[in-house]
């Protein structure tokens, strides 16, 4: 079995056995645990607490206007790489194609020459995520190996597609061979790292928009 | 021994236990807070010790690094993976001991990162329960230690010269007010804050005085007449209850159907939003600020204000009344309707910064030097007002800019918004 059959048989069926058992336990492992119910008076009605959660899982998304100032340059930063990570996830017809295999149905793809812009901008993002990373105090403190582990892994997936796409680097085949490679130690880490913030994201906004909103509280 | 924290002679064993017990305990909610965060730091901008300070330490999330360790080592999904292979060690007492300064001389359980989160983690709840295992390790602070177990031992959190309730009586021959207290049955049943009773007697005469005019069948209760709860700030969990059920029994005795919490903002987290939890069932009556109260009867009719002479104000939302708490609106009601020029700070309502007192700060002596630091920031934002008065309806707030009154020679003297509603009553005459 050569490198590429490898990464996209049984490399590709490991990792997302991994991926997927992980994730579940990882969500699976909250409802073992003690759940508090809240005795106190509500000062809102269930309706408008759960509408402040879905409202907070997307309003979330910027921050309030007192915020902007101090924060907005980093959350645009932030949103942008993650934007662009989506756009060539998704809309890269490769991708697509083998999303296809595994859900059974597609959606229209991005011209190449457009998803390749949208990676180099995304790799120049992510080197300034990294560059912000390593140079606020606050974050260097903050982060740990789980936070350059998940930076590195997936920048390798970036620069490894499109290293293939581009034909640069080596053969296309194993350039292609080590881009799923590096996608499979990707699923294998998601559920061990801060990568899980894809699943918990909009409920953690959710949950904490409803709570703040119970209360007749700014959320 | 560092000033300030409380040792045992098993202090590691204390340590130890605490955190076991953090990561047993931690609930389904706080573990998914934790888990949540992807570090980003964006909380340290809406924290006044860190854009005070910009030292990287006074980050809000990083205030509870020990227990995420803990937790992750304890009780995660992959606590196993992460004790056998040593990826989280052990918390030790002398970096709990760290986070002394960190979880209580430079937090005022504000919530205001908790608004500013991306991932929209409640970190203020968290702190809140790191202060639980802190105070089960022996690190509370000295002073709200010794303030907390003496609360839930008397009811009252320091000794005082003469009995709580008869100096209620002298303030009331004082202003010359009637002083409702131990009525068997009453419609609302009152409290106070000690911090009036010693500092500012006419908000304690306010508050009847409004009663009074209202003529709402009210009373105070000498077996449950405090309303602070240094439990809350210790991070004594089974304290904070004790002292929270002695206003729930008498409440209860006397067949009130509303608990009235007076301008005291942590009282009311605590009474409001947390006692029914540590009772353990919802509480038979209604538990409401005097602010809010007020509020609605203004709405109702019932109470009747007339216009306050004077200059523009500005307004100190006190946190846990505000942020956490959702009483907004009320206090703009209430300046409304007496035509006050209320000149909003360039953050308030939810957004408002914390006085810098809150959380029991103001009580930690040790944490003094920093609090003057961090106080600018208010400060410089009522400043800019260009409003000649402060209100606002917590008197831990009042008591903090009193103190910063002297400290800085600041031409600022803070008022309570309830006294000024007791001075403006149609019917009642001229205020206390």
């Amino acid at each position: 079995m050569d490198l590429l059959h490898f990464a996209r048989g049984l490399g590709l069926k490991i990792a997302l056995g991994v991926f997927c058992l992980g994730v579940t336990w990882r969500i699976v492992s909250f409802a073992l645990l003690r759940i508090r119910r809240e005795y106190s008076r509500p000062r809102e009605s269930v309706f408008k607490y759960v509408l402040g959660g879905l409202i907070t899982a997307g309003s979330r998304s910027w921050p309030h206007r007192e915020f902007i100032g101090r924060t907005g340059a980093g959350e645009a930063l932030g949103y942008s790489y993650h934007l662009g990570l989506f756009a060539v996830v998704l809309l890269f017809t490769p991708h697509i194609l083998f999303l296809r295999s595994l859900f059974g149905f597609a959606w229209p793809g991005l011209p190449s020459s457009l998803i390749t812009i949208i990676s180099v901008l995304t790799l120049t993002l992510f080197l300034a995520v990294l560059f912000r990373r390593l140079t606020s105090r606050v974050m260097r403190l903050l982060s740990n190996f789980d936070d350059y582990f998940s930076w590195f892994i997936t920048m390798l997936v970036m620069v490894t597609g499109l290293a293939a796409t581009s034909h640069v680097g080596g053969p296309y085949e194993t350039l292609l061979a080590l881009h799923i490679l590096s996608v499979d130690v990707l699923l294998i880490w998601f559920p061990f790292g801060k990568l899980m913030h894809a699943f918990y994201i909009f409920p953690s906004r959710a949950i904490n928009g409803a709570l703040l909103a119970r209360k007749g509280a700014t959320s | 021994m560092k000033e300030g924290i409380v040792e045992s002679p098993a202090l590691g064993a204390n340590v130890a236990g605490a955190m076991k017990g953090f990561a047993q305990e931690i609930g389904a909610l706080s573990a998914f807070r934790l888990e949540s965060c992807i570090h980003c730091g964006i909380c340290a901008d809406a924290c006044h010790y860190y854009i005070a300070t910009e030292d990287p330490q006074y980050t809000p999330i990083w205030k509870v690094e020990p227990f995420k360790q803990a937790y992750k080592r304890e009780s995660s999904a992959f606590a196993p993976l992460f004790r056998l292979f040593g990826f989280k060690r052990e918390v030790t007492a002398d970096q709990l001991a760290q986070w002394q300064h960190l979880l209580f001389d430079s937090c005022n359980m504000c919530g205001r990162c908790s608004l500013i989160c991306p991932m929209g983690i409640d970190v203020a709840a968290l702190i809140e329960q790191s202060r639980h295992a802190m105070f089960e390790a022996g690190l509370a602070p000295k002073e709200l230690y010794a303030k907390a177990a003496h609360q839930q031992l008397t009811g009252q959190p320091e000794s005082s010269v003469e009995p709580y309730r008869d100096q209620l009586l002298a303030i009331g021959v004082r202003f010359g007010v009637s002083m409702p207290i131990d009525k068997p049955q009453a419609e609302v049943m009152l409290c106070v804050p000690r911090t009036d009773i010693e500092q500012y007697p006419s908000g304690v005469a306010a508050l009847a005085r409004v009663m009074e005019n209202l003529g709402i069948s009210c009373t105070f209760r000498s077996d449950g007449l405090i309303a602070e709860n240094y439990g809350y700030f210790a991070g004594a969990k089974e304290w904070q209850r004790v002292i929270s059920l002695r206003l729930i029994d008498q409440a209860i005795a006397c067949g009130a159907t509303t608990l009235l919490i007076p301008e005291c903002g942590h009282a009311y987290t605590a009474l409001r939003w947390e006692a029914a939890d540590l009772y353990g069932k919802e509480l038979p009556f209604r538990v409401l600020s005097v602010t809010e109260f007020l509020a609605d009867e203004l709405k109702a009719g019932r109470l009747k204000l007339a216009k306050a002479a004077g200059p523009k104000v500005t307004f100190q939302d006190p946190c846990q009344l505000v942020r956490k708490g959702g009483v907004t609106e009320a206090p703009r009601e209430l300046l409304k309707a007496m035509s006050v020029e209320l000149q909003e700070m360039e953050n308030h309502g939810g957004f408002s910064f914390c006085c810098n007192g809150g959380g029991g700060v103001i009580d930690i002596k040790q944490a003094a030097p920093l609090r003057y630091r961090i106080m600018e920031v208010k400060m410089r934002e009522i400043d800019a007002t260009g409003a000649p008065t402060l209100l606002t309806t917590c008197s831990d707030c009042r008591r903090t800019f009193d103190d910063a009154q002297v400290h800085f020679n600041w031409d600022k003297k803070p008022n309570s918004l309830l006294e000024l509603v007791a001075s403006n009553l149609l019917e009642a005459g001229t205020g206390p």
